[in-house]
């Protein structure tokens, strides 16, 4: 049972391709694979333990005040993410500047507390916002790896493309520039959604 | 003067919240199919931002940042609250949203009703908590230009959910691939439509 809910947000029911939860705070990272890796990472760790201290809560919390509840929660939370970044990688957290304190109104977070671990018990809650901050990371490394290959030619700042390939050393390869723009994540992802629901044709939208 | 018109031309334009930053982008997956209901939410994000993003500058300036309790007594200067700053805009956040819901509730009725589920769900949008950590982050130095960046980039928000809602209203009539269908052709088309609005880059009065 627990792999089920572990493995369905991977693919099938991708917060971001499927359920287009998440998305705001997050594309703006996804110019290279670091700062992506360490916000899909910090992110997992928040929907995680979310999940799992609502869960708890569940049952002692009044309906009326529970979005507050929640808030604070997830807030807490982030105040911990952004201080131990702040503490161990100075370099990431500066570049992801203000994408950290966004994470608070992450939509994925918020949606699947009130999906999911507002009527289930602790541990599975636990599982499942584990593994939507995971399938939110998969798709996060991927738009990264096609922005940070096409548009710097590197890998974790690793150039991957021969030296010697270059227009400026006698080559014929040059970086496309137009990777780096912001607007080029929400291209990537349509053609990621594309690819995923050429796959799987029961995802594909009715007209 | 000056300052506070180029923060404002910049930040509906250049500094766009949808398209250089991607904030809000799930409400505004979610809010285009059509263009009436773009139109309100995205009249009801500026209000909120042009409310909360002020009251967070004030928060900011006498609390939260370094050194900014120096008005209650010299000893405090060293004090630095601003790891506090994320729970304490969110509180604002939450809260102003509460009070502009049942004003809304009171006194416009037929608004009320028009934004529906939206109205609460206001207050985990990222476009707003955005405007608060960007005011944070760039260092506005008074009210005045905090106040024009709210304004901007509500502003410009608006502009982007109206356009993308327009646009979304005539592809029902399109011959789109069946995988692309809905949101794949959505993200793309905001991506082209950021692209666009980057040609806005460079300017300043």
């Amino acid at each position: 049972m627990f792999k089920k809910i572990f493995l369905a947000p991977l693919f099938k029911g991708n917060p971001i391709t499927v359920l287009t939860l998440g998305i705001c705070s997050a594309l703006a990272v996804t110019v290279k694979l670091e700062p992506a890796m360490v916000m899909a990472a910090s992110v997992t760790l928040v929907t995680g333990f979310a999940s799992l201290i609502m869960s708890i809560l569940r049952n002692t919390i009044p309906n009326r005040i529970r979005i507050i509840v929640q808030l604070v929660v997830i807030a807490a939370l982030v105040i911990v993410v952004d201080q131990v970044l702040k503490a161990y990688a100075y370099d990431a957290s500066k570049q992801l500047s203000i994408f950290v304190g966004l994470i608070i109104t992450n939509c994925l977070i918020m949606g699947r507390i009130e999906a999911y671990a507002l009527g289930n018990k602790p541990i599975p809650s636990l599982i499942d916002g584990l593994a939507n901050g995971l399938g939110f990371g998969i798709v996060l490394t991927v738009v990264a790896f096609v922005r940070e290959l096409i548009g710097s030619g590197t890998l974790f700042d690793i150039p991957v493309i021969p030296h010697s390939w270059y227009v400026a050393n006698g080559g014929f390869y040059e970086n496309n520039g137009l990777f780096i723009l912001p607007p080029m994540a929400l291209i990537v992802i349509g053609l990621v959604i594309w690819v995923q629901r050429s796959i799987s044709k029961e995802l594909i939208e009715k007209q | 003067m000056e300052n506070i018109i180029n923060i404002f031309i910049k930040s509906i334009f250049i500094d766009n919240m949808i398209f250089a930053f991607f904030l809000g982008m799930c409400s505004y997956l979610a809010v285009s199919k059509t263009v009436k209901t773009a139109t309100g939410l995205g009249i009801a994000i500026l209000f909120v931002l042009l409310v909360t993003l002020p009251i967070n500058y004030l928060l900011n300036k006498y609390i939260l940042s370094a050194g900014a309790l120096v008005w209650l007594s010299p000893q405090y200067a060293s004090v630095d609250l601003s790891f506090l700053s994320f729970i304490m805009f969110i509180a604002v956040i939450a809260s102003i949203t509460q009070v502009v819901e049942m004003v809304i509730e009171r006194f416009l009725p037929s608004l009320y009703t028009a934004l529906g589920i939206f109205l609460p769900l206001i207050a985990v949008h990222c476009a707003i908590m955005g405007g608060s950590l960007f005011m944070q982050e760039r260092g506005y130095a008074t009210i005045g230009e905090a106040t024009s960046f709210a304004l901007g980039s509500g502003i410009g928000w608006f502009l982007a959910v109206v356009a993308i809602a327009a646009i979304r209203e005539k592809l029902t009539y399109s011959h789109i691939p069946a995988p692309l269908r809905g949101l794949g052709i959505s993200f793309i088309i905001t991506g082209l439509m950021g692209l666009a609005f980057m040609s806005f880059m460079g300017i300043s009065l």
